[in-house]
């Protein structure tokens, strides 16, 4: 089972993440909570130590006109950003003792 | 012995007499009835902001704003002579809701040339004119000039747009924004367009919120684990002591240090900030936003160490300068004794690169994982209030001197309003 990658080549070896890349921080989020901490983990350490390459390929774009595979990429560093929570502080995908209150993206501007 | 001066007369509370340093009850915040009195005495009859000029790019733009404490829906509409006006979101034929999406009671926003009520098809321009009626000729006398929408008073104030809906009212939204507001004018608001918007629906009394978020003394503590451990004991053993306070009317604010943006140690924060340079204060490297000078109001003690500056704008408007050069606004809508909707808006400089991108999510992110908590706490706080355990009287300390002033506000405004009527 091998589906097409999304990433530039450069960043082949977080292809395994590709479902941590969306587009909004709702969604990124909601992908979160859905995770185990082994996941989130795994992902976490895959992809932290690729921050700078990262953020230096995406630089070479304007920020609104990111190619594709650009793009996904930059979902993929936000995601990053969304569980650095959990993996850096909380030990837990959900926020302790936030209970079932939600609080939810309802605008923010495209990437 | 505080870090920070306090006023001569020793404490915050203590310059501002007239609060007292009792003990308060929350009697305000668990009570159906005493909400019904903030409605009318309050949501009734203050300037409440309602959204940005940003939100209205062009003539034609419009947003619908839910005003459930004041029993209304508005519209708010630029219109073709780029006024902003505000209407009564009510069809002058039958009082069906005019302007809505799919579910009649959310929000909605767009562009349009009128407005047509999906009912019987009457339109109105966009100044509210009535401007064309269905089978006008099979009414009695109709004159269309006699059913344009109801107005209500709308300004314009540092591009944040006001509604009062109170048609006696004479006091002007700069006048009624009082010390505190003239204090922040000339700010560059217009040039923070990067907006993440947040919406939360919270059990607990609107005051509550406030209460939390007027206050950082539960800081240190409620977001312990925010912070590194290292860290984390050291600020709880600090605790908190704000900058300077000041109070205005209706009014207040509160001036704290911010030692955050950039730490003085990178061992201080979490690698992820390290990394992208950002964190709960924002992001470290400040955009250039025009800004030469603090306008007088923010960092009023122009302190070194100042971080961010909260003011709160009565009854239900919150704003947050930062250092960093972003802002974030609160607001608390009450839809009953016990529950509300908060919002929450983060407002950045337009990112010139992907590092400022990302620096941006995570200083939204971060102020997402907060509120999280702070929500929560809130949902705690309201059940155990309406538990009435006979506990009734809670006491306050000098750095929590704004909730003391926004309950004694509210007790104000309720009982002078009740005074006139009465009269």
């Amino acid at each position: 089972m091998t589906s097409a990658p999304i990433f530039p080549a450069d960043f082949a070896d977080l292809e395994p993440f590709a479902a941590f890349a969306r587009p909004t921080e709702r969604e990124r989020y909601d992908h979160r909570i859905e995770c185990s901490m082994a996941e989130l983990q795994a992902f976490y350490d895959a992809a932290f130590p690729r921050i700078d390459a990262a953020v230096a390929y995406l630089d070479q774009y304007a920020l609104d006109a990111l190619p594709e595979d650009a793009q996904k990429l930059m979902w993929l560093f936000c995601a990053l950003v969304t569980v650095s929570f959990p993996v850096e502080v909380w030990r837990q995908p959900r926020v302790p003792d936030a209970g079932a209150s939600s609080f939810d993206e309802v605008a923010a501007p495209a990437i | 012995m505080p870090h920070f001066t306090k006023p001569a007369e020793g404490t915050w509370t203590g310059h501002y007499p007239e609060l007292g340093t009792e003990p308060v009850s929350y009697a305000d915040s668990i009570s159906p009835e005493y909400y019904e009195r903030e409605r009318d005495a309050i949501f009734g009859r203050t300037w409440l902001n309602v959204g940005r000029v940003e939100q209205l790019p062009k003539r034609g733009s419009f947003l619908t704003k839910e005003l459930d404490a004041a029993r209304t829906s508005v519209i708010v509409v630029r219109g073709m002579d780029d006024e902003v006006r505000a209407f009564h979101n009510i069809c002058r034929h039958r009082g069906n809701k005019l302007v809505w999406t799919d579910f009649p009671r959310e929000e909605t926003s767009g562009v349009c040339r009128n407005f047509t009520c999906k009912y019987h098809g009457w339109r109105y321009t966009l100044e509210g004119d009535l401007s064309f009626v269905q089978q006008e000729e099979e009414f009695f006398d109709l004159d269309k000039a006699d059913y344009g929408l109801a107005p209500v008073q709308c300004e314009v104030w540092e591009g944040f747009i006001f509604v009062n809906l109170d048609p006696a009212n004479t006091t002007p939204v700069r006048e009624y924004l009082g010390e505190l507001g003239k204090g922040l004018e000339g700010y560059p608001f217009h040039e923070l367009t990067q907006v993440h918007r947040y919406r939360a629906e919270v059990g607990s009394n609107w005051k509550l919120f406030i209460d939390a978020f007027a206050e950082f003394y539960h800081a240190p503590v409620l977001h312990a684990k925010q912070a590194v451990a290292d860290e984390s004991a050291k600020l709880q053993g600090y605790g908190y002591e704000a900058l300077a306070y000041g109070i205005d009317g209706p009014h207040g604010m509160v001036s704290s240090w911010g030692g955050m943006s950039p730490p003085k140690d990178l061992n201080m924060v979490k690698p992820i900030e390290r990394v992208l340079r950002s964190g709960l204060f924002g992001p470290w490297d400040a955009p250039d936003i025009g800004l030469d000078e603090l306008p007088p109001g923010i960092n009023p003690a122009r302190h070194k160490a100042w971080g961010t500056d909260s003011f709160v704008f009565f009854p239900n408007f919150m704003v947050l300068i930062w250092k960093p050069n972003w802002v974030l606004t609160y607001h608390y809508w009450p839809t009953s004794y016990n529950t509300h909707i908060f919002e929450g808006a983060c407002y950045f400089a337009p990112p010139k690169s992907a590092r400022e991108r990302l620096a941006q999510e995570l200083a939204v992110v971060t102020f997402k994982e907060y509120a999280l908590q702070d929500g929560n706490t809130l949902e705690a706080t309201q059940t155990m209030l309406e538990s009435r355990t006979g506990v009734k009287q809670f006491p306050l300390n000098d750095q929590e001197i704004l909730l003391r002033h926004l309950h004694h506000t509210v007790h104000n405004y309720v009982d002078d309003y009740e005074r006139q009527a009465a009269r």
